[in-house]
């Protein structure tokens, strides 16, 4: 017994060491931050020798962060709130009302989880610029609203509501509108919160689209935009890593407040192929 | 009865029109175009006429192609089953520790993963730095000199797929965590009564049981690393000397660079059908085993 413990403890002390260093790098981004430049290039310190802020005022204030921070909540949130909204109704018809084609278009929902949307881009271009979008928030966001998983949880959960309840709302004449909004989703309010979220993440965070859809820097999203920063004003290194944390700090929030719901809809997601 | 199924029918249609009007504009017109405009010389925006086949023979003939078919094939081989591992040691690890502690850590291990793309790639490039980067005294001290790792073609596509590992890694230790949770402490403990080692409970308990995860994570592993593009192009842009061009920058160059809708699209038509093809498999190997 007295061995295991000290293989327990070794074992403990090994998992924060591995955990230190895989943060690491988080660390060193944050003190980078702070530090004045001058000292970031001169002496390697784990503490700054003093607070500066002076990368997060440019960063705020001389690029366009600003810009770009409008441009991706504006974008990933009516993402989000649109994916949700067509989602939960095409699930709520697709498990709840008989009518026909129902099983052929579950299918297709299915299927197109297997296509990678990255291979649409060229086409997706095309698109875009047929309808005069390109350069726009209506055209970063269009592509990014067929997300077919939140369409396929909504349903599986939607599934498992008792049969009676419907009904028994039917009795009292609800429309399904009415029992879709005011029972069903009410119902399933965590699992709408947790896909909401990810949605959020996802959509912030989303690269290859909104970089290929926006040239002009003032229609960039954080995620694009804070590649173009070096080329506008050079390399430096405390500011760098300032508008990196800046730009994070949108979904390592949502993270950090919502972890559960986050593993949650991860969890559903993948489980789905499982 | 029937007008109750047509008012039934109705109220269907309209709850999917919105998701299925979307889905026939935004991704199933663009599948259906991506296939089109794969068989015609035409530019990005514009028409093209048929050429049939001529854009895939085009591509089998350029030396590009290939490089990028190889780049592509190695940073798999680089992260796939590297990722699946790590996140299988990690979550040993953690599932083993309690209450705020194992709160703690997994956050620390997590938090990469929601982080966007080119925030892990500028801390990287940072952390990185030929002259004033942290881990060039890890470099340094393991090959003697400072290594300016995505300018060295040697280094270059081992690095990104390392960037790629820790940016990743959050979720497949998520999926094992929620495996081992599953596995019956009884099995643990009937196990150690009879005297078995630590090295003995993994191997014939956790192993086996965990391995339905393990296909789960290597798999999706598989398609997600197939479209690789983004930490590629912001760390080295597919350089130093195309050592780390990857597909889906073929489909980037020839498109949007070059002008070549045509060509363009007959790389995305490859891609799209790997991973399709990977996609099936891997759904008939989980329903085989799901039953």
């Amino acid at each position: 017994m007295q061995r295991k413990s000290i293989g327990n403890i070794l074992l403990l002390l090994l998992t924060l060491c591995v955990a230190c260093m895989w943060a690491f790098p988080l660390y060193w981004a944050a003190v980078t931050s702070m530090k004045p430049e001058q000292e970031v290039v001169t002496k390697t310190t784990f503490i700054p020798d003093v607070f500066n802020f002076s990368a997060y005022y440019f960063a705020l204030f001389e690029t366009n962060l600003a810009t770009w921070y409008v441009n991706s909540l504006v974008t990933s949130i009516t993402v989000t709130a649109v994916v949700i909204l067509i989602s939960v109704m095409c699930a709520y018809a697709l498990s709840q009302i008989v009518f026909p084609g129902r099983r052929l278009l579950y299918g297709i929902i299915l299927a197109s989880f297997m296509v990678p949307s990255q291979a649409l881009v060229v086409s997706q271009f095309v698109l875009m610029y047929r309808f005069g979008l390109i350069n726009t928030w209506g055209g970063i966001i269009l592509p990014q609203l067929i997300v077919p998983v939140v369409v396929i949880v909504y349903k599986q959960f939607f599934d498992s509501v008792p049969k009676e309840l419907r009904e028994a709302a039917k009795l009292d004449g609800c429309g399904d509108f009415q029992i879709l909004f005011r029972l069903y989703l009410p119902l399933n309010w965590g699992i709408t919160t947790a896909l909401a979220i990810i949605t959020y993440i996802m959509a912030w965070n989303a690269f290859l689209w909104p970089f290929l859809v926006t040239n002009s820097e003032e229609m960039m999203t954080v995620t694009v935009g804070i590649t173009q920063v070096d080329d506008a004003f050079g390399v430096k290194y405390a500011r760098d890593m300032a508008v990196a944390i800046l730009a994070a700090m949108p979904v390592a929030l949502a993270y950090l407040l919502f972890q559960k719901r986050v593993t949650q809809a991860l969890m559903l997601s993948s489980g789905i192929k499982g | 009865m029937t007008s109750e199924r047509r008012s039934k029918t109705l109220t269907a249609v309209l709850m999917i029109t919105p998701f299925v009007l979307t889905y026939l504009t935004v991704f199933a017109y663009p599948v259906y175009k991506m296939f089109a405009l794969s068989f015609t010389n035409a530019p990005l925006i514009g028409e093209g006429e048929w050429i049939g086949f001529d854009n895939y023979l085009k591509l089998l003939n350029q030396k590009l192609f290939f490089t990028s078919v190889w780049n592509t094939g190695y940073f798999v081989v680089l992260t796939v089953i590297p990722n699946t591992l790590i996140g299988l040691g990690l979550a040993l690890m953690v599932v083993r520790l309690k209450g705020w502690l194992q709160s703690l850590i997994l956050v620390l291990f997590f938090l990469p993963y929601i982080l966007p793309v080119s925030v892990v790639t500028q801390i990287w490039e940072w952390v990185l730095d030929q002259q004033f980067g942290i881990a060039q005294h890890v470099i340094e001290f393991v090959t003697g000199r400072r290594i300016s790792v995505f300018r060295d073609p040697l280094w270059a596509m081992p690095m990104v797929a390392l960037v790629t590992i820790w940016w990743t890694n959050g979720f497949n230790l998520l999926l094992f965590i929620a495996g081992l949770r599953n596995i019956p402490a009884d099995y643990y403990e009937a196990a150690m009564l009879d005297g078995a080692t630590r090295w003995q409970c993994f191997k014939r308990i956790t192993w086996p049981l965990i391995w339905p995860v393990t296909a789960l994570v290597l798999t999706l592993q598989l398609i997600l690393q197939l479209k690789i593009f983004d930490q590629v192009y912001l760390m080295t842009e597919g350089g130093p000397f195309n050592s780390t061009y990857v597909l889906l920058q073929l489909v980037y160059r020839e498109a949007f660079r070059l002008n070549h809708g045509g060509i363009g699209s007959a790389v995305a038509v490859f891609l799209f059908l790997i991973i399709v093809t990977v996609s099936v498999l891997q759904y008939q190997l989980l329903r085989v085993r799901g039953r």
